[in-house]
C-alpha cells in the first residue's frame, strides 16, 4: 500500500487499482469543525482535479478534488451521521470515497508523505 | 496562489495596511488564529468555533471588539441634533441607558446600525468597525458645528457574554452601583481591576452579558484578569458570527446595507415610536411609506432540512420563481442544524412558508421560522 498527497490537501491510499481518498489532517485543522460532507455518487466517472465532494465546516464550504481520474467505487457511509470523523480521523476512519483508477500514471504527479510535509511547512 | 497585479508608476493605488488592535499580542500568545477583518488583524478562533460557541452559551466568553468605533458626541444642542440625524427618541433615553439605532441615508437605506448611550453631558455611540470612518463623515455632515464628535480611539472594547458572565465580572468590579443593579441595556461607570471602565449590560450573542470600554493600554491586563476566571475563555470572530446568527441579530455589510430599509430588515424597533409619526430624520419619507403600505420584501429566518448549510448569496426559490437570497447562513452549533437569514418577497415571508434554497445546483428544503432561532436570555 502506498499513500500519496496532493497540493489541494487530499490523500490517496493505493491498493491495486483502487484508491481511498480523504482530506489531510492539516486540511481538517484549517477547516475546523466539520458539520456535513457531500459525497460523490457511486459509479460516477470523474477526472483528476474535478470537484467531487464538499466538506462543510462551521466556517465555510470547501471543495474536495479527486487527485486521480477514475470511477467512484464506494463512499464512506459513516459520514452521514458522523461528519466529525473527518476532524477526528482525517487520514483513517474519516476517508471520503474509494475510486477505481483509470490512469494510474497520474500518481506520478502527486507527493509522497515527506514531500507533503515539506509542502505544508512552506505554507 | 493568484498573483496580485498592482498598477505601478503614477497609477499606483495605496493598499491600506492591516492595522493591529491593543490586544493583538495577547490574542497571538493565547493561540488565536488571526485574520483580517474590518481592516484589522483579529482572532477568528482559538480552540475551534464549535467549542467556543458552546462555551459561551453554557459559561462565558470574552470577545475583543476593539475594532468597533467608539464615539462621544457633545456640545450645545447635541440632543436635538442627534434626533435630526437618527430615528431615535432621546426623550425616553435615561442616563446610562443604551438603545439600538440606525444611521440612514436620505433614501432610507441603512448606512450602519449602532448603539446610543446617554452620558452625563452627551451621547456615547458604538458603531461598526468597517463603517466607522464613513459614519464619522456622515455624522459630521448631519450635525452642526456646535456638536463635537470625539473618536475614542484610545479606548478598547471587550464583550463578556454568557450565563456566567455576571458572576465572573462581579468579582473584579466596584462602583457606586452594584453590577447586579444593571439590567439589559443599562450601563454605568465602574472600576474594573483598578481601571476606569464603562460597562453596559448588552451584547451580540443573545446571552446575558456585558460590553466593557476600557483604556487601550489596560486592555491586555483586563483581558488576562477576566480569562483567569474559571468561567471565562477567549472567543473568536467565528463564534461571534454563529452566536449572533442564532440570536437572529443582523450583521452590517451582510444582512444590512444601503440597499435595505429598516422595515425590510424587520428593525422597526430601531425607529422609535414618536419618530415614526413625526419623521424629521434622513429617509423618513420612505420609512413612513413602507410603514403604511408595507415593504416589498422582508428579512426572515430560515430553518433548513438536513445538515448541509447554505450561505450568503444563495438564492431562495419557489419552483422556478426566485424569491430572494440569503444574507447569512451556517450550521447552528446549539441547534445542530443549518439556519439562515434571507430577504424574501413579502408574499412569501410568513412563518411556516416552505421554500427552497439553491446550493451548488441542488435544492435544499427550508421553512420560514421566527427569530431568534435560539431564545434570548437577557437579564431584564
Amino acid at each position: 500500500m502506498t499513500r500519496y498527497f496532493s497540493e489541494e490537501h487530499e490523500w490517496i491510499e493505493i491498493e491495486g487499482d483502487l484508491g481511498t481518498v480523504g482530506i489531510t489532517d492539516y486540511a481538517q485543522g484549517q477547516l475546523g469543525d466539520i458539520t456535513f460532507v457531500e459525497l460523490p455518487e457511486v459509479g460516477a466517472a470523474v477526472g483528476k482535479g474535478d470537484s467531487v465532494s464538499v466538506v462543510d465546516s462551521v466556517k465555510a464550504a470547501s471543495d474536495v478534488y479527486t487527485p486521480v481520474s477514475g470511477t467512484i467505487a464506494e463512499t464512506n457511509a459513516a459520514l452521514a451521521d458522523e461528519p466529525e470523523l473527518v476532524n477526528t480521523q482525517a487520514e483513517t476512519g474519516g476517508w471520503l470515497f474509494r475510486i477505481t483508477l483509470s490512469a494510474s500514471d497520474e500518481l506520478g504527479s502527486l507527493m509522497d508523505e515527506t514531500a507533503y510535509k515539506a509542502f505544508i511547512d512552506s505554507l | 496562489m493568484s498573483e496580485l497585479n498592482l498598477p505601478d508608476g503614477d497609477d499606483a493605488v495605496e493598499v491600506p495596511e492591516t492595522l493591529t488592535l491593543p490586544l493583538d499580542a495577547w490574542h497571538r500568545a493565547r493561540g488565536g488564529r488571526m485574520v483580517e477583518f474590518a481592516g484589522y488583524w483579529m482572532p477568528v478562533q482559538y480552540e475551534g468555533i464549535m467549542a467556543e460557541h458552546l462555551w459561551t452559551r453554557e459559561s462565558a466568553g470574552l470577545f475583543d471588539v476593539s475594532h468597533m468605533g467608539q464615539l462621544y458626541l457633545s456640545g450645545e444642542g447635541v440632543e436635538a441634533a442627534l434626533e435630526a440625524a437618527l430615528p431615535i427618541d432621546l426623550s425616553t433615553l435615561k442616563l446610562g441607558s443604551v438603545r439600538y439605532s440606525l444611521l440612514l441615508d436620505d433614501e432610507g437605506g441603512i448606512l450602519d446600525d449602532l448603539m446610543v448611550t446617554r452620558w452625563e453631558t452627551g451621547f456615547f455611540l458604538v458603531v461598526n468597525g468597517a463603517t466607522k470612518w464613513d459614519d464619522i463623515g456622515t455624522l459630521r455632515e448631519l450635525l452642526p458645528d456646535e456638536v463635537t464628535i470625539n473618536h475614542l480611539d484610545d479606548s478598547a472594547l471587550l464583550a463578556l457574554q454568557g450565563p456566567n458572565a455576571a458572576a465572573a465580572l462581579e468579582r473584579h468590579v466596584t462602583g457606586e452601583t452594584p453590577l447586579s443593579a444593571l439590567t439589559f441595556m443599562k450601563g454605568a461607570s465602574f472600576k474594573l481591576g483598578g481601571v476606569d471602565a464603562w460597562i453596559s449590560r448588552s451584547g451580540y450573542t443573545g446571552e446575558d452579558g456585558f460590553e466593557i470600554a476600557i483604556p487601550a493600554d489596560s486592555a491586555a491586563q483586563i483581558a488576562e484578569l477576566l480569562c483567569r476566571e474559571p468561567e471565562v475563555k477567549p472567543i473568536g470572530l467565528g463564534a461571534r458570527d454563529s452566536l449572533r446568527l442564532e440570536a437572529g441579530l443582523p450583521l452590517y455589510g451582510h444582512d444590512l446595507s444601503p440597499e435595505t430599509s429598516p422595515i425590510e430588515a424587520d428593525l422597526l424597533f430601531g425607529i422609535n415610536k414618536r419618530r415614526r409619526t413625526e419623521g424629521g430624520f434622513p429617509g423618513a419619507v420612505r420609512i413612513q411609506r413602507e410603514l403604511a403600505q408595507g415593504a416589498p420584501r422582508k428579512r426572515v429566518g430560515l430553518a433548513l432540512e438536513g445538515r448541509q448549510a447554505a450561505r450568503e448569496g444563495a438564492k431562495v426559490m419557489l419552483g422556478d420563481e426566485e424569491l430572494g437570497f440569503l444574507t447569512s447562513g451556517g450550521f447552528s452549533p446549539t441547534l445542530q442544524r443549518p439556519i439562515a437569514m434571507a430577504y424574501v418577497a413579502a408574499a412569501h415571508a410568513a412563518e411556516g412558508t416552505a421554500l427552497e434554497i439553491e446550493v451548488r445546483g441542488k435544492r435544499l428544503s427550508a421553512t420560514v421560522v421566527p427569530m431568534p432561532f435560539v431564545p434570548h436570555r437577557y437579564h431584564r
